[in-house]
Formats: C-alpha cells, sequence, structure tokens
C-alpha cells in the first residue's frame, strides 16, 4: 500500500499531503457542511416558533424540527468535522499516508447512511423524541438504528486515525513527539471511543426494544447511560476545538504555545477527568447519592475544568508572545488590537476563545454545582449554556479552520472575501445573544424544549414574567443574525469549494495572509523572558466574572424554598 | 508551532514560565473552593436534596395518591381536586400525560413530604415563579421535604419533553397562610 500513495507538497506550509486522506477530509468537511446547513434550518424554525410574536410552526411541526436539529447539528455536522480534523491532525501534519482508506471510505459511508435514516425516520413525524429520546418513550426503530450505523462509522474513522500515528511513527515521518495539535486530537479521539462505546451499550438494546425483542428498559439506567455518551461527545468537541484554537494560531500567526509540557497536561486532564460529566444531567433525579453527585459532576475537583482554565491563558499568552515578538508590545493590548480581524480564521477562533470561556464555561459550572442545578435544571438556561459551548465554541472554531482549509486542502482560492470577513462577527455575535438570552429567560423559569410559553391550551392557566417574553422575543432577533451568519459561511465555502480559482500546484493563495512556517516565532518555552501582560488582564478579567457569577447564583438558590 | 513537533525533545523537563504555574495554581484553588462548597452548603444551606427515593410501581403510586386525594379534598378548581393534607404530612403528587394531578394546597411554614412519581413517561416538575426543578421518572418516587415559606399560587410547569401534550401540562399549588 505504502508504494502506491500519492503524495503532493504544500507550497504554504511545506507539509507533505497523501492525496487519499486530502480527499476523505474533503469528503467529511463537505457533508459535515450540508448537514450544518440543514440542521442550522431546522435551529433557526425552532427559534421563530419559540419567539412568542412570531410563533411560526405549529407543535407537531415544532418538536420534529428540535429533534432533526439537536441530531443534524449536535451530531452529524460536528462529528463529520471531526473526522476531518483526525485525518488533518494525523496524516497532514505528520506528513504520513493514511492507514487503510479502505476503511476511512466505508467509516464514511455509513456514517451517511446512518445520518441519512436517521433524518427520514424522523422527517416522517413518528419520531419526535428529541436528541435525548428518553424510555419510555419509544421512536421508530430506524431512529436508532440510523444512530448506532452513525457510530459506528464514526469509530472506524477514529482507529483509522490511530493507524495512521502507528504508520508515522513506524515510517519515522516526524521527529521527537507529535505536534501539539495532534496531541490533541488524540484526546478528542480517546475520548470518542469512550463515548461511541456507552452510545453502544444504551442504543442497541434500546433499538431491541423498539423492535419487540426486548422488553423493558430502565428509564434511570438509560439516562444515565445516554449521557455518558451524550456529555462525553461534548467533550470530543471541547478537545477538538481547543486543537483547532492552537492550530489557527500557529497558521495565522505563527504562534508557539507558550509551554508544550502544561499545554499536554492540560489535554490530559480531559482524558482522565471529563467522562464524569454524565453526572451533570443526574443532579436532581432519584436515586443518587450526594456523594455520587458531588464527586462527578465537579470532574473530581474540577480537573477538567483545571484544563479548560489552563488553555484559556496558554492559547491567548501564545498569541500575545507571538505579535510581541513582532514588535507590537505598546501598552497592555497593541498585540490584541492589531491582530488579523479582518483574517475571518482569527476573528473566528479568538471569538470562539472568549464565547466558550465566558458564556459556555462558566455557566457550565455553575449550573454543574450539585445545589444550584435545581434552580436551572431543564429550563432554557440548559440550552442557553450548551449554545455558548458547542455553537459559539465548536462551531464557530471549526468554521473559522475552515478559511485555511479550503485554500490548503480544497486548492481553491477564497470567493467572497468581504463577506467572509464579516461572517464570524455576524455568527458570532448572534450565537452569543442566542446564548445569553436563553440563559436569561431560564432564570425566569421558562422551560425548555416547549412549545408555547403562554399555556394557551393548558387546562389551568399559568403566566411568566413578561420580562421571559421579552429574553424569548430577543433570542429569536439574534437567531436570525446567527441564521445569517451561517448563511454566508454556507455562501462563502460551497461558492469557493466548487467555483473558487483553482490554485495551481506551486501557488500560494493570497487569502487569508498566513506567514510562511519558517516565520514562526521564535521560542518562548523559556521561562525568563515571557511577558504576556495583556493575557494576565483579561485573564484577571475572566476569573473576576468566574467568581461573582458563581456566588450570586448560589444567592439565589438561598431564596427558594427551603429543601431537605 | 503548534503544528509541528516541539522543537525541544525533551519538552517535558522545560521549565514552566511563572504567570503559568500561578494562574494553574490559582485555578486549582478555585476548583477547591468550588468543590468543598457543595460540601458547606449540605451543612449550612437550606436548599439541598434528600436523596430519598424508592422503586415503585404505577399502581402502587396511583393508590396512595388517591387515598390521599380522598381523605383531605377540599374543594373542585378546573375538574382538579384541590387537596389540603395536614401539616408535617406525606403528600403525593403524579405526573402523567399531561397533568400534575392533584392541585394541592399546602399551609405557609409548616414541611412537608412530597413524593413524586410519574405513571408513564418521563415529566420534569418546575415549580414557578420559584424556579425549583426536580426531574420525574415512572418507576421511581422521589420523597423531598419541602417547605414553602411565602403564600401565593404557583404553577407547576412541566419541563421534560413529553409528547405532543407537554405544553398543556400545568398545575397547581396553593400555599396559604
Amino acid at each position: 500500500m505504502a508504494k502506491t500513495t500519492e503524495f503532493r507538497t504544500c507550497p504554504t506550509t511545506g507539509l507533505k499531503v497523501d492525496l487519499t486522506a486530502e480527499k476523505l477530509i474533503k469528503a467529511n468537511a463537505v457533508v459535515a457542511v450540508v448537514f450544518l446547513a440543514i440542521g442550522g434550518l431546522f435551529g433557526l424554525l425552532v427559534a421563530l416558533t419559540r419567539w412568542p410574536a412570531v410563533h411560526f410552526l405549529p407543535a407537531d411541526w415544532f418538536y420534529l424540527a428540535l429533534t432533526a436539529h439537536g441530531f443534524d447539528v449536535l451530531l452529524v455536522w460536528i462529528i463529520f468535522f471531526e473526522i476531518a480534523v483526525l485525518y488533518f491532525a494525523s496524516s497532514v501534519l505528520l506528513g504520513c499516508r493514511l492507514a487503510a482508506p479502505r476503511w476511512a471510505w466505508t467509516g464514511f459511508a455509513l456514517m451517511l447512511v446512518g445520518a441519512v435514516v436517521t433524518n427520514i425516520v424522523v422527517l416522517q413525524g413518528q419520531s419526535s423524541v428529541m436528541f435525548t429520546s428518553y424510555v419510555p418513550m419509544k421512536a421508530e426503530p430506524g431512529f436508532y438504528l440510523g444512530i448506532i450505523l452513525f457510530a459506528v462509522g464514526a469509530l472506524i474513522g477514529c482507529f483509522v486515525f490511530f493507524g495512521t500515528l502507528v504508520v508515522a511513527r513506524q515510517e519515522r515521518t516526524y521527529e521527537g513527539s507529535v505536534p501539539l495539535v495532534t496531541f490533541g486530537a488524540i484526546t478528542a479521539a480517546i475520548i470518542a471511543v469512550f463515548t461511541i462505546a456507552s452510545g453502544a451499550i444504551i442504543l442497541v438494546p434500546t433499538l431491541l426494544w423498539s423492535v419487540g425483542l426486548v422488553s423493558h428498559i430502565d428509564p434511570l439506567v438509560y439516562k444515565t447511560i445516554w449521557w455518558a455518551m451524550g456529555h462525553s461527545s461534548q467533550q470530543i468537541n471541547v478537545a477538538a476545538h481547543v486543537a483547532v484554537w492552537y492550530a489557527i494560531a500557529a497558521m495565522v500567526l505563527g504562534a508557539r504555545p507558550i509551554s508544550e509540557k502544561v499545554s499536554r497536561m492540560a489535554f490530559l486532564m480531559y482524558i482522565l477527568f471529563l467522562q464524569l460529566a454524565s453526572a451533570h444531567h443526574m443532579l436532581v433525579e432519584p436515586g443518587f447519592s450526594s456523594e455520587w453527585k458531588i464527586f462527578n459532576t465537579s470532574y473530581a475537583m474540577y480537573l477538567a475544568v483545571l484544563g479548560s482554565m489552563i488553555h484559556g491563558m496558554t492559547v491567548p499568552g501564545s498569541i500575545e508572545a507571538a505579535q510581541r515578538a513582532r514588535g507590537l508590545t505598546k501598552g497592555l493590548f497593541e498585540w490584541l488590537r492589531k491582530a488579523p480581524w479582518g483574517n475571518p480564521a482569527f476573528a473566528g477562533m479568538f471569538m470562539s476563545l472568549v464565547f466558550f470561556g465566558f458564556i459556555g464555561g462558566i455557566s457550565g459550572v455553575v449550573m454543574g454545582t450539585e445545589q444550584i442545578n435545581l434552580i436551572m435544571h431543564n429550563t432554557l438556561y440548559v440550552p442557553g449554556h450548551f449554545h455558548g459551548t458547542v455553537v459559539a465554541g465548536t462551531t464557530l472554531a471549526f468554521m473559522a479552520i475552515t478559511y485555511l482549509l479550503v485554500p490548503l486542502i480544497f486548492r481553491r482560492e477564497l470567493m467572497f472575501r468581504k463577506l467572509a470577513r464579516w461572517q464570524p462577527y455576524l455568527f458570532g455575535i448572534g450565537v452569543a445573544g442566542i446564548s445569553v438570552f436563553m440563559m436569561g429567560a431560564g432564570t425566569l423559569g421558562v422551560s425548555r424544549r416547549h412549545w408555547d410559553m403562554t399555556f394557551a391550551d393548558a387546562q389551568l392557566p399559568f403566566d411568566y414574567p413578561s420580562a421571559a417574553f421579552l429574553m424569548m422575543g430577543l433570542n429569536g432577533m439574534f437567531a436570525i443574525l446567527a441564521a445569517l451568519g451561517g448563511v454566508l459561511f454556507i455562501v462563502v465555502v460551497v461558492g469557493s469549494v466548487f467555483f473558487g480559482r483553482k490554485l495551481g500546484v506551486d501557488e500560494k493563495p493570497s487569502y487569508p495572509e498566513m506567514p510562511p512556517a519558517a516565520a514562526a516565532v521564535g521560542e518562548h518555552g523559556s521561562a525568563g523572558t515571557l511577558k504576556i501582560p495583556g493575557t494576565v488582564m483579561l485573564v484577571g478579567i475572566f476569573f473576576v466574572a468566574f467568581v461573582l457569577y458563581y456566588f450570586v447564583n448560589w444567592k439565589y438558590l438561598s431564596e427558594v424554598w427551603p429543601l431537605s | 508551532m503548534a503544528i509541528t513537533p516541539p522543537p525541544q525533545r525533551i519538552w517535558w523537563k522545560e521549565p514552566i514560565a511563572k504567570v503559568e504555574l500561578s494562574w494553574i495554581i490559582i485555578a486549582f484553588t478555585w476548583g477547591l473552593v468550588m468543590f468543598f462548597m457543595m460540601i458547606y452548603w449540605h451543612g449550612a444551606g437550606e436548599q439541598n436534596l434528600s436523596n430519598e427515593a424508592y422503586k415503585i410501581s404505577p399502581e402502587r403510586f396511583s393508590e396512595r395518591s388517591q387515598a390521599m386525594i380522598d381523605e383531605y379534598t377540599i374543594r373542585e378548581e378546573n375538574y382538579f381536586p384541590v387537596v389540603h393534607p395536614p401539616a408535617g404530612s406525606d403528600i403525593y403528587l403524579i405526573a402523567r400525560l399531561w397533568q400534575w394531578w392533584p392541585i394541592l394546597e399546602l399551609e405557609k411554614d409548616e414541611t412537608y413530604r412530597l413524593h413524586l412519581s410519574s405513571l408513564d413517561w418521563m415529566h420534569g416538575f418546575s415549580l414557578q415563579p420559584v424556579n425549583i426543578n426536580v426531574q420525574v421518572h415512572p418507576g421511581y418516587e422521589m420523597v423531598v421535604t419541602v417547605k414553602p415559606d411565602k403564600a401565593g399560587e404557583y404553577g407547576i410547569v412541566c419541563n421534560e419533553y413529553c409528547g405532543i401534550g407537554h405544553h398543556m401540562m400545568v398545575g397547581k399549588i396553593y400555599v396559604v397562610e
């Protein structure tokens, strides 16, 4: 096999690219973007329905659209893109052939078939059970079957990735340790294997139950194991998008990690502790002890949160160090002011970092506190939180790196550059608004996954406070903004991939700007010379916000009915 | 760069910059504070779940609830019985497609043992406007000791999706002086 592998050399980065791996990256990325478009459309319909003044869809269609939205964007878009990231971080970054390309194509086909099957079944209308499909509510067998096929395909992708690492090691295509980005991808893939195994443990019996071969699935057991997949799969995203942050900082600014050791340790924390997060969904369920809840919900004393907080300093820190080495040394923030904000890859990456930390990260820790969860569980605060992590964090980061993949992997010049410039801002601010206003509505008690907040058809009357209606209106408006950002992304990327000017074999793309690899900013592993006062200030602001918000919520909790 | 192997082969022996080390220590300490805050609240705070729970069949839970309803119903409202059980007693709330049954009337500053269970699918007990949210499973009975500390009319919204009538599932609790 090795003899027949064809490579090209990338004129921008000097990396050796296996053409088969390149095709697989393209295929996975294209399908990912298609499902982002489909899932995003469903999301817009959901947001317009929850806008009380618009109330767009009828109830049955609303629940259908919400089921499809969750599946298509939370699972299909993200996992397809992650498989592309895995192949990029192994085969391309290590300059080696992809292991077992036939298996990789098989995995791709299984994922595609699975995604299509589940979508069709959901659209038939008898499986509006939400992405979580809590038993004893039953979907059609095809719903579970599609997810299982998809997961098996993704598992094959992970093993092709691991195989490629072995190939690179054996054929000595790199020296020393794997790059940090590859290390992050390994983290994501290891968590993915755990995730998919948990999914199989619970979804295979559920499939058998839905066709009548198993008589009973315990709802509490289902929910516990389902979330070992459902929440852990979001930790794949965290590991993957942190790796993407490092990759973009390196490719756009030539930034080096401040310390390889610290960044790698932080990734290791994810592998060791993130899987405990299933507990976040079980804090107000019957049958768990407080000891179990406290240990698991805090990832064993917040050690995985520690990992993220470390990345929250090392990523902007490496950017600041790189910019200062270029001579942008005035004051605290010249390095940030004069960062390439017109480059959509950088703008998207930096916003992803800020929103993930401030919105998604803080809210996640607060909501995952054993007792505070009582005043947030299953309100709109929950989707508010995870739109901050998965959309403003992961999706925005993946969009950002796509602007680099189009010229480097698809070998096309980026089209519509003015639109591309604005896209991350429109999408990022839209999603940040969605997250914040849903969290606000949740604080006022508004339920998630709920068609009618006026309760017009209910047997007993009930009214949410009017501020909650305002929140949901604003949520709808920012959803439109985010949807516009999403449309721009699709237009720019699909347009460029199919109609952008083809780059010549040795031609470097003119946009977005990437310094040649040689211009990488020198060592700042040396502890003595490192100066990153701007980052210290940003991290300080983050920390103060975190502490204040944390205790404000304890205050809120102390005001509700005493419970014991 | 992060996309190339570390230039220093022995990267794990490089010293850690002071600023990084300080942040790691601060972040770790903050994690400990948050961890022990949850334990502290079990002693000092008033809002903790008891974690008292039992397995129970829907029929059994239904029977027990009905016994309470038969004994303590004081009036009817929109076809719902309004039940005023004695202070300090065990009270039952049934979650089912798509009702919270019955309407409970409680006395302010009295303590009750509230039993929650579902007869069919999963539901979410969301007491408004206080915003107390507890998951309700079929086959499991959760016992929460509550002490309403303000009089008034409270709504119970279902906040776990339970099918096409989910948004119509509203219940009520009265708290009287």
